[in-house]
């Protein structure tokens, strides 16, 4: 396959991170672990390392992002690099400059990262296929297809916080509820639960949400949210896109809240350890139940913060120097 | 058209499907046309011989689909251009859809590729009109001047109508001047700006998925309007196996229609789409095996009476951009043939049947005279070498003529390729090491 190959050399370095996919089970864990090094060594007042000094890390957004670019400007920071924020709209590329256009103009200005969303799915494997020598490519999401620093962080909150997941994924069951078809974070996941050895994954939405061959994933599909969220250890909500929903996916918002949302009578039924995740922005009232949302066992606010490291771990990990000694 | 050499062919082993004659002889070819078919060798003399041992001969394929982009798209290809690549790969004739810049939905335009295809000449150039005007799927076009202005039948290209209101009254319409219309059944809404088949691949690739249904609803809503007008429908580009049985069970029911499916269709599937790569990506989309293996078996059984190219040569900045944003199409004239002989080597097909995919059955299609390889018979003809085996470069000008070379086929190996094409009697293209 192209895809997982493109991002790593032929050492199996990291050379971009473009997908979930295929990265080995030793390489998301080095990422995870050195995670967790950073996000240590970064919670003083002096939050800022020297890995990445004189580097310039380019966000290249084509799609309105906030969190999410932020994020990984401030792991940029941390890092002590240079970083360049640009919002294009997709109708400035359509006057004329192509994509590639873009990407070679960035390039000219020596840039050594590129952090790219863009809604075409494929759209980080095009940058990557087309990247001079020497510059990297790292996906913040293309369309449905992909985000994996999501999905890192996604796998670093459940190794954090999950109790079983301290014995490993092996013994967890997880429940991904909402739109999966157009989500590429749900997509991200199942890859990383997949590869850290989870057996029981599980897909939960209303059959037009459920993209068609996803149980080739590894993943269970349910119709059903109480029948998914039995017994499972780690619950990861969803955003729905609200505009999307008109196209006839949904009957309204509010049905799906009521058939699919995770209210405080659902709640009552998961695990008393169970943790429940969203890669916000949340929906109130959607998604998940307003005060739930900030409630003792959602780690929706310690998953931006851990976006942070695992964001900084990943460019460390392509751009810095092989770490020295472990 | 000056007077051309006289040619003798022999020993080469002959394809014949309108007769199902198949057997090594000699073939003498004069003032256009073949005028000689024997063991025995002829008394007459010829300008020319050649030994056409090992070889075959056979009717040069007509093309029901190839965009040679005129008028309009020159920036991607022109007739000279197309009319090489077309020679090369063994076809005498090519049907240009009408999505031409303008659309070919009046006379005007149809006598303005005419007088383009006889100046470069080489080639039988025949035009499909618009079904409705400007491909807009609402009100008719001028279907009977474009008729009698030469269109060889209607379309809408890859257009949807906007009703079946419109498409009814189109049939019957069509029908009322003898005139097929060629239907490329896919449901708009149904694949809703899609890219890719939904299925595992497109999936996991996230991109927007064309389900099965979006043809199959289309093949159904088409076959009713057949039972209700008696029109004569040609559907085109067939991707799915339950479309074909569709068709199957239409034709069995006596429904006059048709249908063809794209070369690269018949090698291709969803699996080919992995990397994002945009050479895969086809209108309509490369879909599951068990469809790819459906439309052969359709195929060899003459369910699917036609192969064509569906030529889309395109600029190479056509199909650098992210997957869905990449252009659809292959420049698919110069595969077509080896293709189809592949299928022969696969045992899909009978040289025979080979032969009647890509002559016999188009020409049916078009209401024209049966193509054969006898006596009398107009000398648009293709040798093909079936056992040469050899390797697509899309960068050497001697061996690939399209101005696209948008091809998946790039680098892969092939065993047999048209070595001549004779176009009314004269050599239009040889191969550059034969002879």
């Amino acid at each position: 396959m192209k895809t997982p190959s493109l991002q790593l050399d032929s050492n199996g370095r990291l050379r971009h991170l473009l997908t979930m996919e295929g990265l080995s089970r030793d390489l998301i864990l080095r990422l995870l672990d050195r995670a967790a090094g950073l996000a240590d060594s970064t919670s003083g007042a002096e939050k800022k390392l020297p890995l990445l000094r004189g580097r310039t890390v380019v966000n290249l957004f084509f799609e309105a992002s906030t969190r999410t670019r932020t994020t990984f400007e401030l792991a940029a920071k941390r890092l002590s690099a240079d970083v360049i924020n640009l919002q294009i709209a997709a109708s400035s590329t359509s006057k004329g400059e192509t994509l590639l256009d873009t990407l070679k103009t960035m390039e000219a200005m020596q840039a050594d990262m590129f952090v790219v969303r863009h809604e075409a799915s494929g759209a980080a494997h095009f940058f990557a296929e087309h990247a001079a020598p020497g510059v990297s490519i790292l996906n913040a999401g293309d369309g449905r297809h992909a985000h994996p620093t999501q999905g890192l962080l996604d796998m670093y909150t459940i190794r954090a916080h999950a109790p079983k997941a301290r014995l490993g994924f092996g013994g967890l069951s997880v429940a991904i509820v909402g739109d999966v078809l157009h989500s590429r974070v749900a997509r991200s996941d199942i890859h990383g639960l997949r590869t850290l050895g989870c057996a029981d994954i599980r897909v939960v939405a209303p059959p037009p949400l459920i993209p068609a061959g996803i149980e080739t994933l590894g993943v269970r599909v349910f119709h059903d949210l109480e029948r998914g969220l039995d017994g499972v250890d780690v619950v990861i909500l969803l955003r729905l896109q609200k505009e999307r929903m008109l196209g006839a996916f949904l009957p309204s918002l509010a049905e799906f809240h009521a058939d699919f949302g995770l209210t405080r009578e659902r709640f009552k039924r998961l695990k008393p350890d169970a943790i429940v995740m969203h890669p916000g922005p949340i929906n109130r009232g959607v998604e998940i139940e307003g005060e739930l949302a900030y409630g003792e066992r959602s780690l929706i606010l310690q998953q931006v913060t851990h976006g942070i490291a695992v964001r900084m771990a990943v460019m460390a990990e392509i751009l810095g120097e092989a770490e020295a000694g472990a | 058209m000056s007077t051309s050499l006289s040619l003798l062919i022999r020993n080469v082993r002959v394809l014949d499907p309108t007769s199902g004659f198949d057997a090594i002889v000699n073939v003498g070819i004069r003032d256009g046309r073949v005028d000689y078919r024997d063991v025995a060798a002829p008394a007459a003399t010829y300008d020319q011989t050649l030994d056409g041992s090992g070889r075959w001969l056979m009717p040069a394929a007509i093309d029901l689909a190839a965009r040679f982009r005129e008028p309009g798209e020159t920036h991607k290809a022109d007739f000279v251009s197309e009319t090489g690549a077309a020679q090369a790969g063994g076809i005498g004739c090519v049907v240009l859809p009408p999505d031409t810049s303008p659309v070919i939905d009046s006379p005007a335009v149809v006598d303005r590729i005419r007088i383009k295809a006889e100046a470069v000449g080489g080639i039988d150039v025949q035009i499909l009109g618009a079904l409705t005007q400007g491909l807009k799927g609402e009100a008719l076009a001028s279907m009977s001047a474009l008729k009698r202005a030469g269109c060889v039948g209607f379309s809408q290209a890859l257009a949807p109508m906007r009703s079946a209101l419109v498409a009814r009254r189109a049939l019957e319409y069509a029908d009322g001047l003898g005139a097929t219309v060629h239907v490329f059944a896919q449901d708009a809404d149904l694949a809703n700006g899609g890219c890719a088949h939904e299925g595992p691949v497109g999936t996991r690739l996230g991109l927007a998925p064309i389900p099965v249904a979006a043809e199959v609803a289309a093949i159904r809503l088409w076959i009713s309007l057949v039972e209700d007008t008696g029109a004569r429908v040609h559907f085109c580009r067939l991707s799915t196996a339950s479309g074909a049985t569709l068709i199957e069970s239409a034709q069995a029911r006596g429904l006059p229609v048709s249908a063809d499916v794209a070369a690269h269709q018949l090698f291709m599937t969803e699996a080919d789409l992995e990397g994002f790569d945009a050479m895969a990506h086809v209108i309509p989309p490369l879909r599951a095996l068990r469809d790819r293996d459906g439309l052969r078996e359709a195929l060899k059984r003459g369910v699917i009476g036609t192969v064509c190219s569906d030529h889309q040569p395109h600029e190479p900045d056509a199909k650098v951009n992210p997957f869905p944003l990449t252009e659809p199409g292959i420049a698919g004239l110069e595969t077509l043939l080896p293709l189809v002989l592949q299928l022969v080597h696969e045992q899909v097909l009978t040289p025979l049947q080979a032969a009647a995919r890509l002559s016999l059955g188009p020409a049916l299609v078009l209401g024209r005279a049966e193509p054969g390889v006898s006596p009398g018979a107009s000398a648009d003809l293709v040798l093909i070498d079936p056992e040469i085996e050899w390797t697509l470069d899309t960068a050497d000008a001697t061996r690939w003529h399209s101005r696209g070379r948008n091809t998946p086929f790039a680098g892969r190996r092939f065993r047999g390729r048209p070595v001549m094409t004779l176009y009314a009697g004269q050599i239009v293209w040889q191969a550059p090491t034969t002879i």
